[in-house]
């Protein structure tokens, strides 16, 4: 369980986060997810003690991080793959951290054997692919074997095989009743994995709701037809006070209604259909609309690139 | 909690002992340091400069042994063989910095932490590891620099036997001003967060006093030169001290001061900032 109260963070004249509260909740796969730039990081240092807040508090199990006496076994974190020292093995920048708590060797074998890391334990990790790095971190987030596991963007550098081992892996764990905290900047990616969403952008709260409510309220989920006779349909269909749009090709986009609405109607007014699909929302669009006022870095339209001859 | 957790894999046993300690923290950085092989590079080179530097000055001197009795006199066969003790120190300082600091470059420094969120215990275990490391290695080679040295110079019968007075305390304060050198680098790396900055901080400490006071009025450079950190650190290495350097041990605490006050900044400076 993560608790954050009202956690502002100030750097300069610069504001990272603006009262951002919200609470990750055990049991299932949280996803936190913000344009770059947003404070996603800057949140997960503040969790782990690393950063102060300029004003509110967070705590973890019920405590600040600072306070607990084996931090290793209520929080695991990952928070960037590439901090490990290259001359270090795999092995022992793990078995360090496992030393700080008194953790057995044992149990360092066990967590590089599940991250995959067995063949290359031993070798130095500045040898390390992005990916190689991403299970090293993994797995000394899992040393303890924590209450809550927290991970800064786990897929990055990931292969597919890789990906699909940490979805199933974060959701192993929230089966198990801990507490999963991911961020991510990619919305295809939570939608596979999480249960639960924390969107924010510019360090402020968007958006705190469970992955359904997110995707039912994304966008009017659209009823694709196509018939012989569309203007009837049409006809039929607006009398149920719904929304209607002609597409090029004759076919209507239509909101408010299911398929099985939409075949029902037509059927009772005698009219062939030639197509009937649903069209989900693309949950990307969704996450851009709804963080389309935060986004701090954007790239300007890509014709001012092209012209910039004469500037230069 | 709603539910139960059930462990990903067999649970440590014993997880109610298993809290943070200082002598953890200890072994912790112990395993840290000596998992990387900058460390092995800095240490071996400060034992091949103790012994290997000692060597050659001996050579050097007994070629061309001191013939007027004044010189005879002034001559010191204890610091000829402990010459490398003060290139020593270079190696033995960029290790202390490289301990800390090498975690700020590498990123390392945010698990460390977040490992011992009090922080403080992660500075003090570092030291240890460090002082300890560098005194137990500089000791043996401080004392193999002088028989080797010893040895050489005896053909001119300018040797001098470990058990005449200050002889074996010079060689002991040659390893524990080494340790307090890689102390002070420690502290440094703390400080400044950054390799180049600290190493170039470590460089000033030990060189730029004593120049700056050679450009004061002698009257007053005399007066504050025992006091500059260096020339009060190296007086427990001298078996004939300089009549105008501070006693022995007076010196090297007065050396070990400033390191705590360095220690003391970089304390303060890791408990209160973001990692």
């Amino acid at each position: 369980m993560i608790e954050a109260h009202g956690l502002t963070k100030r750097y300069g004249d610069k504001l990272a986060l603006d009262g951002l509260t919200f609470t990750v909740r055990p049991g299932m796969v949280t996803g936190f997810l913000g344009p770059n730039g947003a404070g996603k990081s800057t949140t997960m240092r503040m969790i782990l003690g690393l950063d102060a807040p300029t004003s509110g508090s967070v705590t973890v199990n019920g405590r600040p991080y600072r306070e607990h006496a084996a931090p290793p076994h209520e929080v695991g974190a990952l928070l960037d793959a590439r901090a490990v020292h290259p001359g270090r093995s795999a092995r022992s920048h793990l078995l360090a951290l496992a030393q700080t708590c008194g953790i057995r060797r044992s149990r360092v074998d066990e967590v590089v054997e599940a991250v995959g890391l067995a063949g290359a334990a031993r070798r130095r990790a500045g040898g390390f692919s992005l990916g190689m790095g991403q299970r090293l971190g993994i797995a000394a987030a899992l040393l303890g074997d924590p209450a809550t596991v927290i991970l800064d963007e786990p897929v990055n550098g990931l292969d597919t095989e890789g990906i699909r081992w940490i979805r199933s892996l974060l959701r192993g764990l929230a089966a198990e009743g801990r507490t999963v905290f991911v961020s991510s900047h990619l919305m295809s990616e939570m939608a596979l994995t999480a249960q639960h969403l924390i969107v924010i952008g510019r360090g402020r709260l968007i958006a705190d709701t469970s992955m359904e409510a997110f995707i039912a309220g994304a966008a009017p989920s659209l009823v694709r037809v196509r018939s012989t006779d569309p203007a009837s349909l049409e006809a039929v269909l607006r009398a149920r006070d719904v929304t209607v749009s002609g597409a090029e090709d004759g076919a209507l986009a239509v909101s408010g209604l299911s398929t099985d609405q939409v075949g029902r109607l037509a059927g009772a007014a005698g009219i062939t259909l030639l197509e009937l699909t649903a069209q989900q929302p693309s949950l990307e669009e969704a996450f851009i609309d709804l963080t389309r006022d935060a986004v701090e870095f954007r790239a300007p339209t890509t014709g001012t690139l092209t012209t910039g001859g004469a500037q230069a | 909690m709603t539910r139960t957790r059930r462990p990903i894999q067999a649970r440590p046993t014993g997880r109610a002992g298993q809290r943070v300690t200082q002598a953890r923290v200890i072994r912790s950085e112990w395993t840290k340091l000596r998992s990387v092989p900058s460390t092995a590079w800095s240490l071996l080179a400060a034992v091949a400069l103790i012994v290997g530097v000692g060597a050659l000055y001996s050579l050097l001197r007994v070629t061309r042994p001191p013939t007027d009795p004044a010189a005879v006199a002034a001559f010191d066969p204890t610091a000829v063989s402990l010459t490398g003790v003060q290139l020593a120190e270079l190696a033995v300082g960029v290790l202390g910095v490289l301990l800390v600091a090498g975690e700020y470059a590498t990123g390392t420094i945010r698990s460390s932490l977040a490992a011992v969120p009090r922080r403080l215990p992660v500075l003090w275990g570092k030291a240890v590891v460090v002082g300890l490391t560098t005194v137990v290695l500089c000791l043996p080679a401080a004392l193999a620099a002088f028989l080797v040295g010893q040895s050489i110079l005896s053909a001119e019968r300018l040797d001098i036997a470990l058990s005449a007075p200050g002889v074996a305390r010079a060689v002991l304060g040659s390893a524990l001003y080494l340790g307090a050198i890689g102390l002070l680098g420690l502290g440094l790396g703390g400080l400044l967060r950054s390799t180049a900055g600290a190493v170039a901080g470590l460089f000033g400490i030990l060189f730029a006093p004593q120049l700056l006071a050679g450009l004061l009025p002698e009257a007053w450079s005399d007066r504050i030169y025992p006091y500059l950190p260096v020339p009060a650190g190296v007086a427990v290495t001298a078996v004939q001290p300089d009549p105008a350097s501070l006693a022995p041990w007076s010196g090297f605490a007065l050396f070990c001061l400033y390191v705590a006050v360095v220690l003391a900044l970089a304390a303060w400076r890791l408990r209160g900032r973001d990692a």
